[in-house]
């Protein structure tokens, strides 16, 4: 597919977003191996892989910074000119931890800030972290890191680009109001707000526990003066989604369901101002000739009817049997090219690419490389 | 195990699995077989969107129960709306808004980590208190979310020391680790990722949360089918029964059953590798060919269920 060709080799940054149990971490790896295939110095930042896939990639516990993979072990013939692949797998507290280090003013405010309990709950209780870190680690390795392609796999979210969202709930999570007036009681005309907000406060010290309050407290406290450093940051990292390098892959499977996201997901790119690139489709069923399933299934009737007697019946009912085959894969095909046919007119994108539902689950790059083919093949 | 008696060894069933491996659609196809051995249902959607109204040709669901089948009922949980209850009924209705409507739920949500989960399931508890229904079927998030979401009231006991909160953990946990009131229902594929997540969700459920397991539900097998992959052997059968059969044809037929016959193998593969991983029985739902998961195939499925929990022992 020249369009996919085209996202390996010129896209800078590329997305791959879409619900989960789609295949989404093995397209993601597929791409950045094709670009170090064609001569790229390729990066994949992977999210939760499937541990198999991720020993493949000699990515055996969370890293905070990528390593690059041997040659000989994605390119054994020795083919790609210079290509260079690196993996990552996303260590969502570190690289927060990392962001905390950049932007206070020194040690001790970081220090402080690192140890709080509050600080220590927000890369594991708050909804949108990783997928906020995920976008940091992009950034940072877009800045950093010297690569030519960065290929991110994005949590698998079920309703949602939190990923797209994520950066603004932090930062409204670091201006909380309520919190910041805690910080300045002693100006003027604040005095009545702050009786309420004692109140207000009090009450759910009562649900929760005061300590909780306490240690919320503590960490507006330490965290005092770095709002604006995270701020411009995430308008930062928010920039670069909008940049004419990044290229945004949905990846879906032909079922109802997952086409219905995938179309949720593609209008939620649109309303961020931003295009789908190219959509992959995973999980597609082989056709096998172009007879109707209907006239399959009455010609099995058919055979399993007539009277026959002894080795002519034993026969006839195997040859059924093989005919019942042959229509359930046309039926599923059939229906599979349905919605195949609405993603496509529904995205409207000009990349689609599709892969067939394969037998093996994937755990090397011979695996990978021959989904690559697949996915690169329908050249047009 | 007569469907009946399955049903009711706990009310609450919470049905987990992986993306993609088809958990709501076993959901709603478990409601209607209990539905159908005269139990009356709740379904409890965790997770937002999920399909399963429209798995059932209805509208999106709300926090407000709808009839989705006779005997079905489904609403959603969603914590803020669990919170607002929760408010309500502690007599703090007052700050319930002014917590949503200044994202201070949020800063209180991460100061306690699984809070919002905890809401969730302290909402459950109460429908199973108030015999809602007689089973209480639990859409639960995704296999990785799941683990945190049942694990949510152990964390919390640990990072609250008093409070409303802290026992409404302590009675979550209480329902959580008694087996005549809940139970987790697995769900997978016979494929190697999702198979592998299960056997590691399943321990992690058991030795961490203490839920007891019920059976597994491996959805999405393909029907096992007899088959010739020679197409010279599907030709002599086709001569044996006197009928035409052109070449084309016969390497169509052999092309399908070759891959038919290499995927219900991996199926038999993956199947008795998570045997021997798990110890607990399996349920087998059937790969549908025929179409998108509708009112009909959930029918379908509800049939196998039935039929796969009569085969349980008692």
């Amino acid at each position: 597919m020249a369009d996919l060709f085209r996202l390996v080799d010129e896209g800078h940054v590329v997305i791959c977003c879409g619900s989960g149990g789609v295949g989404k971490t093995t397209s993601a790896a597929v791409l950045a191996l094709e670009g170090a295939r064609r001569g790229r110095n390729a990066v994949v930042v992977t999210i939760d892989p499937a541990k198999r896939l991720a020993n493949a990639l000699g990515l055996e516990a969370l890293s905070n910074t990528a390593h690059e993979i041997e040659p000989e072990r994605w390119d054994p013939d020795g083919i790609s000119p210079g290509g260079r692949l690196s993996a990552l797998m996303l260590d969502t507290k570190s690289t927060f931890d990392g962001l905390v280090r950049r932007y206070a003013a020194d040690g001790d405010q970081a220090g402080g800030i690192l140890e709080n309990r509050f600080y220590r709950n927000i890369s594991s209780a708050l909804g949108g972290t990783q997928e906020y870190m995920a976008m940091e680690k992009l950034h940072e390795l877009h800045e950093e890191g010297g690569y030519d392609l960065i290929v991110v796999d994005t949590p698998p979210t079920r309703h949602a680009l939190d990923f797209l969202d994520a950066p603004k709930r932090i930062t409204s999570l670091l201006d909380n109001r309520i919190f910041r007036m805690l910080m300045t009681p002693t100006k003027a005309g604040m005095r009545v707000a702050g009786v309420a907000l004692q109140t207000f406060l009090r009450t759910i010290g009562r649900v929760v526990g005061t300590a909780v309050i306490d240690d919320v407290v503590a960490f507006f406290r330490a965290f005092e003066g770095m709002e604006d450093g995270f701020r411009v940051r995430a308008a930062t990292v928010l920039a670069l989604l909008a940049d004419p390098g990044t290229r945004f892959v949905l990846v879906t499977a032909p079922q109802r369901d997952a086409v219905e996201e995938a179309v949720f997901f593609a209008d939620q790119i649109a309303d961020h101002g931003l295009t789908v690139d190219a959509l992959i489709v995973n999980r597609v069923h082989p056709q096998f000739g172009d007879e109707h399933a209907a006239g399959l299934r009455a010609r099995a009737e058919h055979l399993v009817g007539e009277s026959r007697d002894g080795e002519a019946k034993a026969a006839a009912v195997r040859l059924a049997t093989q005919y019942e085959n042959l229509a359930d894969f046309q039926e599923i095909s059939i229906r599979e090219r349905v919605h195949l046919d609405a993603v496509r007119s529904r995205i409207g994108t000009a990349a689609v690419a599709t892969v067939p539902f394969l037998a093996h689950d994937v755990h090397d790059f011979t695996a990978l490389a021959e989904i690559g083919e697949q996915l690169f093949a329908e050249s047009g | 195990m007569e469907l009946e008696q399955f049903c009711s060894t706990s009310r609450v069933l919470i049905v987990a699995g992986k993306g993609g491996v088809g958990k709501t659609t076993v959901t709603a196809s478990l409601a209607v077989a209990a539905a159908r051995a005269g139990l009356s249902v709740l379904i409890v959607e965790v997770e937002g969107k999920s399909g399963l109204s429209a798995a059932f040709g209805m509208p999106d669901l709300g926090y407000e129960e709808i009839d989705l089948a006779p005997g079905v009922r489904a609403r959603t949980l969603t914590p803020d709306h669990a919170l607002v209850d929760y408010l309500d009924t502690h007599g703090m209705r007052r700050i319930s808004k002014r917590l949503a409507s200044t994202g201070t739920l949020d800063v209180v949500a991460t100061a306690v980590p699984g809070m919002k989960d905890i809401l969730v399931l302290g909402k459950v508890k109460s429908l199973e208190r108030d015999r809602a229904a007689d089973l209480i079927l639990v859409d639960a998030p995704a296999a990785g979310h799941a683990i945190s979401f049942l694990l949510s009231p152990r964390g919390l006991l640990d990072a609250v020391s008093v409070g409303p909160i802290r026992k409404q953990a302590t009675d979550v946990i209480e329902l959580l680790s008694d087996p005549t009131r809940c139970q987790v229902l697995l769900v997978t594929i016979p494929e190697e990722t999702p198979v592998n997540e299960l056997v590691d969700t399943a321990f992690t459920l058991e030795d961490r949360v203490g839920v007891a397991l019920g059976p597994i539900v491996v959805n999405g097998c393909y029907p096992e089918l007899d088959l010739r992959t020679d197409p010279a052997a599907i030709a002599r059968d086709a001569e044996a029964a006197s009928v035409f059969l052109s070449a084309r044809e016969a390497d169509d037929l052999a092309r399908a059953a070759a891959f038919r016959v290499e995927r219900q193998a991996l199926q038999r593969v993956q199947v008795d590798r998570l045997a021997q991983h798990l110890p607990l029985p399996q349920i087998r739902l059937p790969f549908l060919f025929s179409d998108d998961v509708g009112p009909a195939e959930i029918g379908v499925l509800a049939e196998a269920l039935r039929s796969g929990i009569e085969t349980l022992d008692g």
